[in-house]
């Protein structure tokens, strides 16, 4: 329960690419939200937002610089839902793969292969 | 001979999954291997041990279209279907989706699009579903049991009912 309910948070914290730029940011190392907001066209306020939605989602904390409160990434949130998403894409890539399977056989039958274009 | 095809799946905004996917073929037999119901039960399939005993096809705009798996052992069922909104032979595909025992809430607006070059398709799929939460509730499914989860919400909903037992 508490997990499905994190993952929520964590999909909804993700929905947004102004976060999913954030973390990409964070990913190479924390920053402070004048560093963060540097590349964006966009206000301090409006990145402490975005951060504060990260950081409720667990994917963002504080780091110990009193004077700089530098922010980094949390790995683990993103690890699940990255987790979620693998699962469900290697079930449709295994439909896919007999779907090649089924276009080879439906192309050997009606074409020679190789002779395309 | 051919290198592995990988699939892209990615969930952006807050209501979609795109899947993108490039076939060795051209995309007259993609578009055929989706509407076509001899073709379409040979790989829409679920997990090892389900088939696909209904796959009808009505295939105009305004036309349904439905599918059942059956669990070949249990002879358990699990049954989807919707209308045809848009067709553009071979391109393009919009079609509505919902399960019988619905697993997420409401609909879903699916959209397939092919793209030809060289002779290899790229099939672009996106499924866009009614909330942020249905979206949610189908990645977390998996799909792994894509065909099960409607009876695991219904082991739950039992489990949490307390005068009736699990059957």
């Amino acid at each position: 329960m508490q997990a499905a309910y994190r993952l929520d948070t964590t999909f909804a914290a993700l929905a947004h690419p102004t976060r999913r730029a954030i973390l990409a940011r964070l990913a190479s190392g924390e920053a402070s939200v004048t560093e963060l907001a540097a590349p964006f066209a966009m206000s301090q306020p409006a990145i402490s937002k975005h951060l504060k939605v990260l950081e409720r989602a667990g994917l963002v904390s504080r780091g110990r610089d009193a004077q700089r409160r530098p922010r980094r990434l949390e790995v683990k949130p993103l690890a699940e839902a990255t987790q979620w998403l693998e699962r469900y894409r290697r079930f449709w890539a295994r439909r896919f793969q007999r779907l090649d399977a089924l276009l080879d056989e439906l192309q050997t039958r009606t074409t020679k292969p190789g002779d395309r274009r | 001979m051919k290198r592995a095809a990988t699939l892209q799946l990615t969930a952006p905004g807050e209501r979609e999954i795109v899947m993108t996917r490039v076939f060795d073929a051209p995309r007259q037999l993609v578009f055929d291997a989706h509407t076509k119901p001899e073709l379409v039960k040979r790989w829409l399939l679920g997990p090892p041990g389900w088939s696909m005993p209904v796959c009808e096809i009505d295939l105009r705009v305004g036309g349904k279209y439905r599918y059942v798996w059956r669990h070949d052992r249990e002879g358990t069922e699990m049954g989807m279907g919707g209308v045809y909104r848009e067709i553009v032979t071979p391109e393009r595909i919009v079609n509505t989706e919902r399960f019988d025992e619905a697993w997420y809430p409401g609909e879903a607006v699916d959209t397939l699009v092919l793209v030809e070059r060289g002779g290899r398709t790229t099939l672009t799929l996106t499924l866009r579903y009614e909330s942020r939460e249905a979206r949610d509730a189908v990645l977390k499914s998996g799909m792994e049991s894509g065909v099960t989860a409607s009876y695991d919400r219904l082991a739950d909903l039992l489990a949490s009912t307390p005068a009736r037992g699990r059957a």
